[in-house]
């Protein structure tokens, strides 16, 4: 059960990935941002009940569209700002960007800029945990367009195989860039590949945090205790475009629409305002808080320093 | 005490068995390394020696190896991960290069990937094309990988214990053709620092350049030439990357003329760039232009003819150094 403090503590992570994917829109905008990123508007409750699952020593791997995960996962949005604002003080010296962005120490073994490449990364990491024994479980992040990559198959298998403490999570925001996953597969639910793996499979409601955070803590219970993975589908959708923004042309005005219309935050908000009695107030001074947070990240990231040629080079090898 | 004599593959499992026992969070990983003892029986007695969770059979999944191998060290342990042919690492390839090579610079210097990939690579068995490459400069060209070819069971044991201690992804190819050599090994415990040549010959007319199983031809050629008058310098690069173009240098600059030899495609090949170097930097050295002997441009073919064709030969090489002489 969730205490009503945890509750809290879910919305605010909600609404500083939803602020601070504003911003850094905002900041590309500007032309403040010079690189890539994608955003995960939309897609917050999947991250956050997800790692609301987790202890904080558990493992994850991300995606390509890793903001919300690093959040998620504890990350500090100061760090993160800086380095998609490709700073020193950023989490990888600015060499890494959006797509990069690791806090081992947290438990986040990385964003990838492959599609579908953290999938056996996470694999050997719950290999790792299995081997080493400390009771540590790892949460796979992939998107729907990397359940149709070979490592998603070859992964999937060896960690069945294997009964390894690893969450496959696929966060089905519906399309792989601009192709429609109506379109990229023959099934209705990813989450009945698990029966060729000889896992649990499910589909959940991407938008419902408590759904999301309830599904996950079965998955990586049963993975703790040395029952092997499961595939969890969460079904989810992309408010912007891929990559920043694009121009919507494979999708209608009237479907993100209808999707906005299911926004992950404003339902869980409904939700401790009406069935935890929760007041207006407390939530909008957490918003005003985190708010406040996302613009002193920016201020942190504008006046850092650049990386330096030198020490950049001698981070290749250890 | 008489010196000790084992095989290329002997000295390698003594490597992996020192390294297991050694550490804990050493483990092998691949495709039949368990009680089959892997293709080419390298790793053979291991898996009952260390069991199931040192020892690990995988599924046929290169990618997920390579990949998991990553996973693994990123979280502490020190993954030894067999591709039954090197030619195999190309479906593992976006795990090799696109992750655990980079993971560490990615993460801005803060994780590490403590891992080898162990290979067979080379033609002369008769396994043609998809079995016989040597793929070495795709992994050469990758900054975060090291990658090592060693030439004969000392090297192969001291290198691979280095390899398995070394904190960054390691490339270890081991030639087919040199699995059953044999050599002197010592039976106390020593490493062999990665990134360091090392002269298995040394001569003053002309230095024969190259790495894995061209050095026993090369010193074959060289004893050929001996007879002839020509006294050939040996030197065994043992690491592409890194380079230890400190030896390469020195080396030049004592014989004035280069001979780089190897197996793979002469262009694009390792060899190029060993000879670009010597252009570059020893050029008021030479005596005569830099000359390369690689492979053929062809895939390795079925027929043991051809595949000898393919590669250079004893004779091969004995010919370029006379030529170089002449010029």
């Amino acid at each position: 059960m969730l205490t009503l403090d945890k509750k809290l503590d879910i919305y605010r992570q909600m609404i500083t990935i939803r602020l601070f994917e504003e911003q850094a829109e905002l900041l590309y905008i500007e032309g403040k941002i010079f690189g890539t990123f994608h955003l995960y508007v939309g897609e917050e409750a999947v991250a956050v009940g997800t790692c609301a699952a987790l202890q904080p020593d558990d493992f994850i791997t991300s995606t390509h569209r890793g903001h919300g995960h690093c959040i998620a996962k504890g990350a500090d949005v100061k760090r993160m700002m800086a380095e998609l604002m490709a700073k020193d003080t950023g989490y990888c010296h600015g060499v890494g960007g959006s797509m990069h962005i690791a806090d081992v120490e947290k438990g986040n073994l990385g964003a990838n800029g492959v599609v579908g490449g953290g999938i056996p990364i996470a694999t050997g990491a719950a290999l790792g945990c299995k081997l080493q024994k400390n009771g540590k479980v790892v949460i796979c992040f992939f998107g729907d367009g990397a359940s149709n990559t070979g490592t998603f198959h070859e992964s999937i298998n060896m960690g069945a195989a294997f009964k390894l403490p690893v969450v496959y999570l696929c966060e089905n925001n519906q399309y792989a860039m601009s192709t429609s996953i109506k379109y990229s597969v023959a099934i209705d639910d990813i989450s009945e590949r698990s029966k060729a793996y000889g896992i649990p499979g499910v589909t959940i409601n991407g938008n419902k945090v408590l759904e999301v955070y309830e599904a996950v803590s079965l998955a990586v219970e049963r993975a703790r205790e040395g029952k092997g993975p499961t595939l969890i589908e969460a079904k989810t959708y992309r408010w912007k475009g891929h990559s920043k923004s694009d121009k919507n042309v494979y999708r209608t005005k009237e479907e993100i629409k209808s999707w906005k219309a299911r926004c992950p935050i404003q339902s869980f908000r409904q939700h401790l305002i009406n069935d935890e009695g929760i007041k207006e107030d407390i939530l909008r001074n957490i918003d005003v808080e985190v708010e406040k947070l996302i613009q002193e990240s920016v201020r942190f990231a504008e006046q850092s320093p650049e990386p330096d040629l030198e020490a950049v080079r001698r981070m290749v090898y250890a | 005490m008489p010196d000790r004599v084992i095989t290329y593959s002997e000295a390698i499992r003594e490597a992996l068995r020192e390294e297991l026992k050694n550490d804990p969070q050493v483990f092998l990983m691949g495709e039949d390394i368990g009680i089959y003892g892997g293709a080419f029986a390298v790793t053979l007695g291991l898996y009952e020696e260390f069991g199931p969770e040192r020892v690990i059979d995988t599924p046929i999944s290169e990618a997920a190896i390579i990949g998991a191998a990553a996973g693994a060290s990123l979280v502490g342990m020190r993954t030894v991960a067999e591709i039954q042919f090197s030619d195999f690492i190309a479906i593992g390839m976006d795990q090799l290069v696109n992750q655990a090579a980079k993971i560490r610079f990615m993460f801005g210097g803060k994780a590490s990937v403590p891992m080898v990939v162990r290979a067979p690579i080379g033609s002369g068995t008769g396994a043609a094309a998809q079995h016989s490459q040597s793929q070495e400069a795709w992994y050469a060209h990758v900054p975060g990988l090291k990658v090592v070819l060693p030439s004969n069971p000392a090297d192969a044991k001291g290198l691979l214990k280095s390899a398995i201690r070394d904190d960054n992804p390691v490339i270890f190819l081991e030639h087919k053709l040199l699995y059953k050599t044999k050599g002197v090994v010592p039976e106390e415990e020593y490493l062999i620092p990665l990134g360091k040549a090392d002269v298995k010959r040394t001569g003053a007319d002309l230095t024969i350049i190259g790495y894995s199983n061209l050095i026993p031809k090369s010193l074959q050629a060289a004893e050929k030439l001996a007879q002839e008058g020509i006294d050939v310098e040996v030197l065994d690069l043992r690491s592409l990357r890194p380079l230890d173009t400190e030896a390469i240098t020195k080396s030049i600059q004592k014989t004035h003329r280069a001979l780089v030899v190897y197996e793979a495609p002469q262009l694009g090949g390792f060899g190029a760039e060993v000879a670009a170097f010597i252009g570059e930097k020893c050029f008021d050295d030479l005596d005569s232009p830099v000359m390369r002997l690689g492979g053929l441009e062809m895939p390795p073919p079925y027929n043991p003819r051809l595949e000898k064709q393919l590669v250079p030969q004893v004779e091969d090489i004995v010919n370029g150094v006379r030529k170089l002489m002449k010029g």
